[in-house]
């Protein structure tokens, strides 16, 4: 009785901290295969609040350059699903603040196929995994093949939402998602930086604005070109939070330590 | 253009072979991140009203006759049935504007895309003629194109590298992953993500999330409704005992075959690229090698990994060396209603050989593969010599003379 009426470590996140949740996502078995657990725990351990694991696959067409090389590093490693889930084994019962720190993992629909759903699902939850992204799953096939499953696990999903959904489309989403609502900040592909000066245009304002006046039943979080402190505070302005991936993954590979990082985006 | 058989105009033209979220069976479907969402939606909107759209079918039917130059013949290959026994016609789509089927597609898309407004048209190819086909409908309209193919794809199909910038696009290399077919579709995609406003994806083949391949194959049954009308004249039937077609993605046959699938009596034979063989390791056999997957918006049949990472495929064809394959023929091949035989790289360039020599025909290498498997009919059809039997030949040779004079 006890395990199953844990609350999802997403929800106790956005019950505790409503405002400028920092998630950072990177992707496992990059740089190097053996880096994920240490990397789970130094962002944990530095603070960042919700960590997203990406599970790399070999044609990630919702990706920009800089995941797309994070993916194919990864892949010349030799990650896969079984040996991310091997990595990860005992993780939550780690010294600090890794107990707490909710990890979503994300991946296009695939791999996580030939694993097979009700597996993956069963391991995610011997894991200590919260939540999912697969973008590329679509809501009439989650809702009527998958849904019960996740549900089963205790695992939420996580569904996005871009500039040109609809409203009745996002209040759809909002519907079908826990845990939080991944609005992508601009119609492209991830790490888009034709944003220089990382301003919000006058559209995206809107955009995000919109949304706050909805009065979703989800938090939401901001994605896609969320780069440093000031794109991070800019964006939660507007939202309970913002995801920070390609540039995380650029940071890794220039060697600097994870700590570094996350202080560069969470410093006063 | 008559999208009619005898039977029933109105059901053929609003015949839709996939349920309404765009399986066949258990394949097909719209596995698309939200971003591509509003662009799909509007596209199967659109596609949808042009069914009923005269003006829109007028415009078609007229540059497909008289630019595109259809009905292409149906031809009596009289030394090739004497070798073989059966007879044989071909369906010249090679000789079709710019030299393959893969023009009846874009024409069609083309002018979907100007009816969604698009002012900006973005496409993969592999062996570069879906490339050229789409800069030359691109250059009649006045449309502007980008062209992803693989970097080693540009270096293998260098003369339609030089015809698609002769055409006005935008050659771009596909530099990720392995740089071939695969790859452009997935740099197409990405492009397509980032500029969904002005710009339209004329997809290649009968891949892709629905509603493409039911559109894809909608522009290419003009195939099979020529077939039908050609045989008839010549035969005194329009049914053929086999109709044979080469599958990359799946175009050729899917128009080849479309007003066939109903006709119980004709045997559909699709071609696929076996590359080294089906057992090296090597090859692009995705019928016969391929596992339940989802790629490219579309759950099929693909060539992967235990872990789900999309394969690379092998064949000495540009055009057939595509890790999936269309739902629908997919669903063909589960639900027996065709065969597939797998033709190595050495059957499909002895087969197109034969043709140049017996014909004066000099085959598209892809289409070389529907060729050689007259050799496994004959093999397997006891009374073959009585049967009637119709090859489409997708396309032309001429951008294979390298790859043809080198093997042979
Ligand atoms: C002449 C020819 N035939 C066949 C194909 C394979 O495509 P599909 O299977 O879509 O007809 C190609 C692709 O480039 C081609 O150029």
């Amino acid at each position: 009785m006890t395990t199953t009426t844990t609350k999802n470590r997403i929800d106790s996140l956005f019950q505790r901290k409503p405002n400028e949740i920092l998630t950072i996502y990177f992707t496992a078995g990059f740089p190097k295969l053996e880096d994920t657990r240490r990397i789970l725990i130094e962002l944990s351990d530095a603070g960042t609040d919700l960590i997203e694991i990406g599970m790399p696959f070999s044609d990630p067409v919702a990706d920009g350059e800089t995941i797309q090389y994070s993916n194919k590093v990864a892949l010349d490693n030799g990650m896969s699903i079984r040996q991310l889930f091997e990595q990860l084994e005992g993780v939550r019962n780690e010294e600090g603040n890794i107990k707490q720190t909710p990890i979503v993992l994300m991946g296009y629909l695939n791999p996580v196929l030939q694993f097979g759903i009700e597996d993956f699902c069963k391991k995610c939850k011997e894991i200590g995994i919260d939540g999912l992204i697969l973008p590329d799953l679509p809501l009439f096939e989650y809702e009527t093949e998958y849904k019960s499953v996740f549900e089963k696990y205790g695992l939420h999903i996580i569904f996005l939402v871009t500039p040109q959904t609809s409203e009745e489309r996002i209040k759809k989403i909002d519907e079908l998602s826990n845990g939080f609502l991944y609005m992508v900040s601009s119609n492209s592909t991830t790490g888009n930086t034709s944003n220089k000066n990382s301003e919000l245009s006058e559209m995206q304002s809107d955009y995000f604005n919109k949304i706050k006046s909805l009065n979703l039943k989800n938090p939401t979080q901001i994605g896609f070109g969320i780069s440093d402190k000031k794109s991070f505070k800019q964006a939660t302005s507007y939202s309970n939070g913002a995801i920070i991936g390609s540039a995380f993954i650029r940071h890794l590979e220039s060697g600097k330590t994870v700590k570094e990082f996350v202080e560069s985006v969470t410093s006063k | 253009m008559k999208y009619q058989t005898e039977n029933n105009k109105e059901t053929i033209l609003r015949s839709k072979i996939a349920d309404n979220r765009g399986y066949y069976g258990q394949f097909g479907g719209a596995y698309i991140p939200e971003m591509l969402y509003p662009n799909i939606e509007e596209i199967e909107k659109a596609y949808y009203a042009l069914q009923d759209d005269d003006e829109f079918k007028k415009e078609f039917e007229y540059l497909l006759k008289d630019y595109v130059g259809r009905p292409t013949p149906l031809y009596f290959a009289k030394r090739l049935s004497e070798k073989y026994g059966a007879k044989v016609y071909l369906k010249r789509e090679d000789l079709n504007h710019t030299g393959a089927h893969k023009v009846n597609n874009t024409v069609g898309q083309v002018l979907l895309a100007k009816k969604l407004g698009k002012n900006k048209i973005v496409a993969e190819t592999g062996a570069g003629q879906h490339g050229v086909a789409t800069a030359t409908v691109c250059a009649l309209m006045g449309m502007e194109c980008i062209v992803f193919m693989g970097e080693i794809d540009i270096e293998r199909q260098q003369p339609n590298v030089a015809r698609m910038k002769m055409l006005g696009a935008e050659v771009r290399p596909a530099l990720s992953g392995s740089k071939t077919l695969k790859d452009a579709t997935n740099e197409a995609m990405r492009y397509w993500i980032n500029n969904p406003v002005d710009t339209h994806y004329i997809i290649g083949s009968v891949v892709g999330p629905h509603p493409y391949p039911e559109m894809v194959a909608w522009f290419q049954s003009v195939i099979s409704e020529e077939m039908r009308n050609q045989l008839t004249e010549k035969e005194g039937t329009p049914n053929p005992d086999y109709v044979i077609a080469c599958v990359g993605g799946g175009s050729n046959a899917a128009g080849a075959f479309y007003h066939y699938i109903d006709e119980k009596n004709v045997q559909l034979i699709a071609a696929e690229a076996a590359g080294m063989g089906i057992s090296s390791g090597q090859t692009a056999a995705t019928i016969a090698c391929g596992t339940l997957g989802v790629l490219h918006g579309s759950k099929t049949l693909l060539m992967q990994t235990q872990d789900g990472q999309v394969i690379e495929p092998y064949s000495i064809s540009a055009g057939l060396d595509y890790p999936g394959i269309g739902a629908l023929h997919a669903y063909l091949a589960d639900s027996k209603r065709a065969k597939f035989y797998a033709i190595t790289d050495e059957q499909a360039m002895k087969a197109g050989q034969e043709l140049a020599l017996l014909e004066g025909i000099i085959p598209a290498i892809e289409s070389a593969h529907a060729l050689a498997a007259l050799n496994n009919l004959k093999e397997e059809d006891a009374d073959f010599d009585e049967k009637v039997v119709i090859i489409n030949l997708s396309g032309r040779g001429d951008k294979d003379l390298s790859t043809y004079s080198k093997y042979l």
